[in-house]
């Protein structure tokens, strides 16, 4: 199962980063979220899971679709043709640099390779609301402030189409 | 094992076979003749066999047969991938929210614990939500990759108001999760076995608030501006013909079914009958034995359940023929600027009196 | 997790369901294609305006809005289902939470952001 919904979700972000078409492109993207979803489940985080696509598939991506045909981007080259070459070369370098570094921390650490038997409760509603609301009260309060500023930043973005 | 899995398949069989091939088909016929007697006229009454009309039932029948062999059709300057996937992708989370709706208690025969629901989750209610939230992409790409002005016209309203009402349909049922204090639709269902503890009585406002939300997200009238005919011709799904057409149809029945099963489940008592426990169920039952009484509460149940979803379908057809159809800038009016803040202040008077 | 085994029978029948659906519409159906037919609907004429203009900023304000508050929504669930035992620490906390989000949605309405005339 993990292979199938792993599989799925790299195939889908392949897709998302090659295809032209940005509609296409946004699409595949929330097949990556789906596929994410499903793994984690399988990790026993339930409520992430949900909250997964009901935030990111659900609502995110709506965004980006709205954004992609309210400017309807046509199937264009990007402004950076020029430099192809360059930019394709420092993309693989930089990806590359990210990759080693990863897999040097994952193999690094001593992270048990699979939990036996999780904890009872875990991730569950009630066992993340706990977490939430007791040890990570003040990020928590931060994200209501962090949530006002994108609700400004948004109208003062949009205030001049308005008037 | 097994026998758990032979449940499970059995559940969903029973499910599916009750949506897909019963509710599905005579939703169609019930809003066709509904609409005729609300309106004084005689209704779907044509398709026959050998004379037989029954009422107008073999419709649905006829429909289909005639939906199959007509043409498939994709319009010049369409997108052809997501003109075809805009259809699945609306019915499909509509087929499989359901799966998380109790459609009965917890039960014991012969040393096997019977759970009537297709899935028992955690998260429940999140779940429908999460795959509701999913459909807008059918509308979406469905207007969008038709290439006509209408269809699109139609999924830009639809998703804008898909999007309004959607929030202040989380934050309705938030008042229900905080007096039973679960998101499990199971849980939920069987804290109400007293009838003065049913959801309607609990939290009148979050019933009230959540059907009007409810609709507007089903798109039905009187929030049906995404699909006015007399506006744009037939909104998103202008361009389609054939079982694709339907599939859009199809996908608002078993919406309707859902949405009436979520608010039977929270608000209208589960598969409960006012007054009576499951206790005095069984006793009255006793004459067939442990097991047999246990069978014959299990169908009281699940009888009493559908009872109440189609008694909820009805009140929705009932509105659609009642009622005229809202402005656009008056629909997102209600949506944000009073359902929203009704539903903080809900939650707000919820809190205070659960803490007094 | 093994009571996600029946969601995915579930998804597994119903995608299938609405693929089969698809298909028989697609193998039954006639096909017969001429010019006349494949224009976009509008009763007759031929369209003016291309369908792939841009549109009203308020979509996007909306879509905007939307993603705020479905996330303000996901912090009060789990708030919800452990209400009674958080108590009025847990009220106040999240009273302080939804009037920082109060103050957004009366600006927000006071700016005019709401507005659809």
């Amino acid at each position: 199962m993990f292979y199938i919904l792993g599989a799925g979700a790299v195939l889908s972000a392949l897709s998302m980063v090659t295809n032209k078409r940005p509609v296409s492109a946004a699409m595949s993207l929330i097949v990556t979220m789906f596929c994410l979803a499903g793994l984690y489940v399988l990790l026993d985080a339930h409520l992430i899971a949900a909250l997964q696509i009901i935030i990111y598939a659900g609502a995110i991506m709506v965004l980006f679709l709205f954004v992609i045909m309210l400017l309807n981007i046509q199937e264009k080259e990007g402004r950076l043709a020029g430099h192809k070459i360059f930019l394709q070369f420092s993309g693989i370098v930089i990806v590359g640099y990210i990759f080693i570094k990863v897999v040097k921390l994952i193999g690094g650490s001593n992270l048990p390779a699979r939990m036996e038997g999780s904890i009872k409760g875990f991730g569950t509603t009630s066992a993340v609301g706990e977490m939430l609301f007791t040890d990570f009260l003040l990020p928590f309060e931060i994200a209501s402030v962090l949530l006002l500023a994108a609700m400004v930043g948004a109208v003062i973005l949009a205030k001049a189409k308005i008037d | 094992m097994i026998a758990d899995l032979i449940e499970a398949v059995a559940k969903i069989l029973f499910i599916f076979g009750v949506n897909m091939g019963f509710f599905a088909p005579v939703l169609g016929w019930v809003e066709r003749k509904q609409s005729a007697v609300m309106q004084d006229r005689v209704g779907a009454n044509r398709a026959d066999i050998f004379g037989f009309t029954l009422i107008g039932l073999l419709h649905p029948v006829a429909d289909t047969i005639k939906l199959l062999t007509k043409e498939d059709f994709i319009p010049a300057g369409a997108n052809k991938l997501f003109h075809t996937l805009a259809p699945f992708i609306t019915l499909t989370p509509a087929l499989i929210a359901f799966s998380v709706i109790p459609f009965g208690g917890q039960y014991e025969i012969y040393g096997h614990t019977i759970n009537l629901v297709i899935a028992d989750l955690d998260v429940g209610i999140l779940f429908i939500f999460a795959f509701a939230s999913l459909s807008i992409y059918g509308v979406v790409l469905g207007g969008w990759s038709s290439n006509n002005n209408w269809s699109f016209l139609g999924a830009m309203r639809a998703s804008a108001q898909m999007l309004s009402y959607e929030v202040a349909m989380g934050l309705a049922i938030i008042g229900v999760i905080m007096v039973y204090g679960s998101l499990r639709l199971t849980d939920i269902g069987a804290m109400q076995e007293n009838f003065f503890k049913w959801g309607i009585f609990l939290q009148p406002i979050g019933f009230i608030l959540f059907i009007a939300c409810a609709t507007a997200e089903n798109k039905r009238i009187p929030f049906d501006i995404p699909e006015a005919e007399t506006e744009i011709v037939a909104g998103y799904f202008t361009e389609y013909s054939s079982m694709k057409f339907i599939m859009f149809w199809m996908a608002e029945f078993l919406e309707m079914i859902t949405i009436a099963g979520i608010i039977t489940t929270l608000f209208l008592g589960a598969w409960h009958i006012p007054f009576i426990s499951s206790k005095m169920l069984l006793s009255l039952f006793s004459f067939a034995g442990a097991n047999g009484a246990t069978i014959l509460v299990m169908l009281t149940n699940i009888a009493t359940f559908f009872t109440k979803i189609i008694f909820m379908i009805w009140f929705q057809m009932t509105i659609r023929w009642t009622l005229p159809r809202f402005r656009y800038d008056q629909m997102m009016k209600l949506g944000w600027k009073i359902l929203l803040p009704l539903s903080l202040i809900n939650i707000f008077i919820t809190g205070l009196v659960l803490l007094l | 997790m093994s009571e996600y085994i029946p969601v995915l029978i579930m998804l597994i029948i119903g995608a299938g369901t609405s693929a089969l659906i698809l298909v028989a519409t697609t193998i039954i159906g006639p096909k017969k294609s001429f010019a006349d037919k494949m224009e976009p609907f509008e009763c007759g004429e031929s369209p003016i305006v291309s369908p792939k203009l841009r549109f009203s900023v308020k979509f996007y304000l909306v879509a905007l809005f939307f993603v705020i508050f479905d996330i303000e929504a996901v912090f009060l669930y789990p708030w919800a289902v452990l209400f009674k035992s958080l108590g009025l620490f847990g009220f106040v906390e999240m009273m302080i939470f939804l009037a920082l989000l109060g103050v957004g949605l009366i600006y927000i309405w006071k700016k005019g952001a709401l507005e659809w005339e």
